[in-house]
């Protein structure tokens, strides 16, 4: 269609918009913002006549290629260490997509501007697409790759899963909770504007420099729709922001939701990009130079500090301490040490890193080895069984961290560490912001207002209390992170796939029992408490235990 | 301004940073290890519901984690009344199983998935009769756009709209016209309104299918009434809203569509009351009974494949899924007199009111010249159509549709 056509068809399609004359729609969900009724313009002018056949063709690229991989053999150049992270992020990001999509509803309810609505009709068919797209390319790995274990089961690993439940933060964050928060902030403004690039841009980039040119295909393929929903998002925005008593909600749901967002994603696909790749060209961005390209420069400067003058209070202090923590506290590298740590929790193998990636670590972030080196040596050398425990098992100078109350996501950055009791039970968290975000953003009064639409940090937070006192190899059958042999597990802290060198649960019987540390920092006394945090704030980094003086 | 700049020497260039290709074998069946078997090679963490899984199961079933399976850690998100994820009772049926309690999780439970029989309620087991995910999507609906488009494009090459009466083109004009609004009300605040409300996956995916389908077909028919505007002297490309608005024709039908968004906390109803009741008694009678009727006898021929495409995507995909989602509820194992009752509820709530709807629609079938079949008939039609969907489902049909 012209362009020219195009608009005249848009403009005949806002004919449809409902005023409803005998009956209003029910409003199932509810919100503490206001919105005035006032003509908006549709900022996307999607039409389905030309949106149906112009997904159709992007498909049509999508299932030529990936066709085309099978035949000229792409899995036989693929790197494994990559391809085994994509056990992780394949078995979560379906679940954000289809909950993009449940989020939709949520603003028709919220929002009462027809003309908005049509484009969030779209965005809700978009997002059942990205679902199935990425199902299917998960699917098409397990049928293809060496390797089906953690693919197979997937679905079943992510919801058991401690990473998996962490990944559902960025899912049930868009459609729990005040509709507003959730489907408008938390998921347009921040999720899909912010990190979407990291997402679908950055990390489909070192897949292909690994081998993999799948991915990309069908993840720029997403990201192609990606536009239009931040436009959603924008105008949505822009309403709030008109009504004046909506700019302490904002302000308050713009902290939580970048800060969340930071925690979970960064942590992701940090350690995908930085820990999941052969690719150690010096000349390629590292993941902290990439965050300052896309989310600093591009999203901070060129989005966010704008709608200042319309009103919004931007979170300075907060961006800046994303980057702190990117960049002067390792984040990534402490997480990526920390999945590490826990392979045998999981349901993917993790490959070691060798002296050429220390190279690359340590040009990239001056001073890394020094922070994390002796404990990757320390993960080689225990990488196959051979009398000696799994890493967590062992001393190499790791204290197993507490875990954040709010993002999940362990406490990793020990300096950080704080805690709260909430309704008789001790929690700690990884951060001055999520413990705000539990104790005061997430309650039915905010700064003295009331916000009774809005949500609740609910469930079992911490996994490890799940299995309090279990033996190891009792954690993992009990997460059914096995193989077909009924003892080998899933999960390896290596990528020999030789039967001889890879640990079964007969291995884990060695162990002591895991413990949850949430239920033991419940049980000291409030002087032991007081003392383990002061030894807590004062250990790292890279795990390392409190120096024994003062 | 014409310097050249010179090119530089190309042995002089840095050699190009490309990331190195090299040989893993990370192809399947390289090696011989455990789940390194062909028979690893499916999703093992759901059953199917046929024998072997299809590729639409493999793409959506469980991809909504369910605290009753493997979720162990639960729900991590709550509103602010205490309920999370896609709570159960959101519509008054239920499936066998959803009253048992769900597994209880605490210090030492372990996961909770081990030994827990599954699926654990009824919910689980439907699936959309049609197999709708992202390919089939775009390629049914890209297909409908092509054919519609061709078709108009077609009519105004061959000049085709010439032959339509005065009273013709204000039936098209406004009545026509009238229906791309129940269309765009149901795709929008009905199904897309209900998609983040349904107890699954399946149930949800489809109510976003049949949103799709809905919200084409009333930009369909505005695209429609765009193009008319513009080829036929004398079309009124606004007294759709004059008819929608205003006329007394359309009012009944009005009021019951914009009832159908208003129903309270339960997709459930909202899809029945809409496929199941609305469907057939008011879009089937409009559609099919009339303007497929009318419009040859008019010398309009391109006006029925435009709203036949919107019915067949009722008559074909809608209503299958419809069938497939409430049927089994009619003969569940342990709520059958249960759900049959609410549905007998709903219908005896509903039906009343689409009849009467139905009704107010009759001076219609008179407006244009060559008249097509009788109302009374075309009602007995649409009847019975209803009493056969609802025998489908295993349901009496209420006595006021009983001839
Ligand atoms: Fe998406
Ligand atoms: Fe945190």
């Amino acid at each position: 269609m012209s362009r020219q056509s195009l608009a005249k068809a848009h403009q005949k399609i806002q004919e449809l918009s409902w005023e409803p004359q005998y009956h209003e729609p029910y409003m199932k969900y509810g919100t503490d913002y206001t919105f005035r009724k006032a003509q908006k313009k549709d900022p996307l002018k999607q039409i389905l006549r030309s949106y149906f056949p112009m997904e159709e063709e992007k498909d049509n690229r999508v299932y030529g290629a990936e066709d085309g991989a099978i035949r000229g053999n792409m899995f036989r150049q693929v790197q494994e260490r990559w391809l085994e992270w994509q056990k992780l992020f394949l078995s979560i990001i379906p679940l954000p997509e289809i909950s993009a999509a449940r989020s939709m509803p949520m603003l028709f309810h919220a929002v009462p501007n027809p003309e908005l609505h049509n484009g969030q009709a779209i965005q809700m068919i978009d997002e059942v697409r990205h679902s199935t797209i990425q199902q299917n390319l998960k699917r098409l790995y397990m049928n293809n790759y060496i390797d089906p274990a953690g693919f197979n089961n997937s679905l079943r690993g992510f919801h058991n899963d401690y990473c998996g439940t962490i990944g559902r933060q960025f899912a049930e964050g868009f459609i729990t909770g005040d509709a507003i928060t959730a489907a408008s902030i938390y998921l347009t403004i921040v999720a899909e504007t912010a990190f979407t690039n990291t997402l679908f841009v950055a990390m489909p980039a070192e897949a292909a420099a690994n081998g993999d040119y799948l991915l990309p295909t069908v993840f720029h393929s997403v990201q192609s729709d990606e536009s239009r929903h931040i436009s959603n998002g924008y105008a949505t925005l822009l309403m709030a922001l008109s009504d004046e008593g909506n700019r302490q909600l904002l302000e308050r749901d713009l902290r939580y939701a970048w800060w969340n967002n930071h925690a979970v994603v960064d942590a992701a696909i940090g350690t995908f990009i930085e820990y999941g790749t052969k690719d150690r060209r010096k000349d390629r961005e590292s993941y902290a130079e990439m965050w300052r390209r896309w989310i600093y420069d591009d999203y901070y400067r060129s989005y966010l500090v704008p709608l200042e003058k319309y009103g919004l209070t931007v979170p300075h202090d907060l961006i800046e301490e994303a980057w702190n923590r990117i960049w002067n506290k390792g984040y990534v590298h402490e997480v990526a040490q920390f999945f590490a740590t826990g392979w045998l929790a999981n349901y993917w193998r993790i490959d070691g890193m060798t002296d050429e990636d220390f190279e690359w670590f340590e040009y990239k972030y001056p001073g890394w080895y020094d922070k994390y080196g002796k404990w990757w040596e320390n993960y080689s050398r225990l990488a196959t069984p051979n009398g000696h425990k799994p890493i967590v098992g062992e001393d190499v100078d790791y204290v197993y961290p507490q875990r954040c109350w709010t993002c999940m996501v362990p406490c990793l950055i020990r300096e950080d560490m704080v805690t709260a009791e909430v309704d008789g039970v001790h929690r700690t968290y990884c951060s001055e912001t999520c413990r705000w975000t539990d104790v005061e953003a997430f309650r039915p009064v905010y700064q003295g207002r009331e916000t009774p639409n809005m949500g609740r940090l609910v469930g079992n937070r911490e996994w490890e209390t799940l299995y309090h006192g279990w033996s190891w190899d009792k954690v993992v059958e009990d997460m059914g992170f096995v193989r077909d042999d009924g003892k080998t597990m899933t999960a390896q802290p290596h990528l020999n796939l030789d039967p001889k060198k890879m640990w079964t649960t007969d291995h884990l019987k060695r162990m002591g029992p895991l413990l949850s540390p949430n239920v033991l920092f419940n049980e000291m006394s409030d002087e032991q408490r007081a003392a383990f945090v002061a030894d807590y704030n004062r250990q790292g980094p890279a795990g390392r235990p409190a120096p024994a003086s003062a | 301004m014409t310097a050249t700049t010179e090119r530089p020497d190309t042995t002089e260039r840095p050699p190009r940073s490309v990331p190195k290709v090299s040989f893993t074998d990370a192809e399947a069946g390289a090696k011989d290890f455990p789940d390194s078997d062909p028979g690893a090679r499916h999703f093992n963490y759901y059953k199917p519901a046929k024998r072997k899984q299809t590729h639409y199961e493999d793409v959506t079933v469980e991809v909504q984690p369910d605290p009753r399976h493997y979720l162990s850690q639960g729900w991590i998100y709550g509103f602010a009344d205490g309920q999370t994820g896609y709570p159960l009772n959101w519509t008054k049926l239920k499936a066998w199983g959803v009253d048992d309690p769900p597994p209880v999780r605490g210090v030492g439970t372990g996961g909770g998935g081990a030994g827990l029989d599954w699926p654990a309620h009824g919910w689980h087991w439907f699936r959309d009769p049609n197999e709708e995910w992202e390919q089939t999507i775009y390629r049914n609906n890209a297909n409908v756009v092509r054919q519609v488009n061709q078709n108009i494009e077609n009519a105004r090459n061959a000049k085709a709209f010439d032959q339509w009466s005065r009273n013709w083109i204000r039936f098209v004009e406004r009545s026509v016209g009238a229906w791309m609004h129940v269309e765009h009300i149901l795709g929008l605040y009905v199904f897309a309104g209900n998609e983040r409300s349904g107890p699954t996956n399946m149930h949800n995916t489809v109510m976003a299918v049949n949103s799709a389908h809905k919200i084409r077909f009333a930009q369909d028919l505005a695209l429609y009434n765009m193009t008319l505007t513009e080829e036929v002297d004398g079309f009124d490309g606004t007294a759709h809203l004059a008819a929608w608005n205003d006329d007394g024709a359309w009012q009944g039908v009005r009021e019951v569509t914009e009832a159908l968004p208003a129903i309270e906390d339960d997709w459930g109803e909202a899809m029945f009351a809409t496929n199941v009741v609305f469907e057939p008694l008011i879009g089937e009678l409009f559609r099919s009974g009339l303007v497929m009727q009318a419009a040859p006898g008019n010398g309009d021929f391109v006006t029925p494949t435009v709203v036949g495409v919107g019915e067949y995507d009722y008559a074909l995909r809608d209503l299958a899924w419809t069938k497939a989602c409430f049927g089994p509820l009619v003969q569940d194992r342990e709520f059958a007199d249960h759900n049959r009752q609410v549905m007998q509820d709903w219908l005896s709530a509903w039906v009343p009111r689409a009849l009467a709807a139905a009704r107010t629609l009759q001076p219609l079938w008179s407006q244009p010249d060559a008249r097509p079949p009788r109302f009374e008939d075309s009602l007995e039609i649409a009847k019975n159509r209803f009493s056969g969907i609802l025998s489908d489902l295993g349901l009496e049909t209420p006595k006021e549709v009983v001839l």
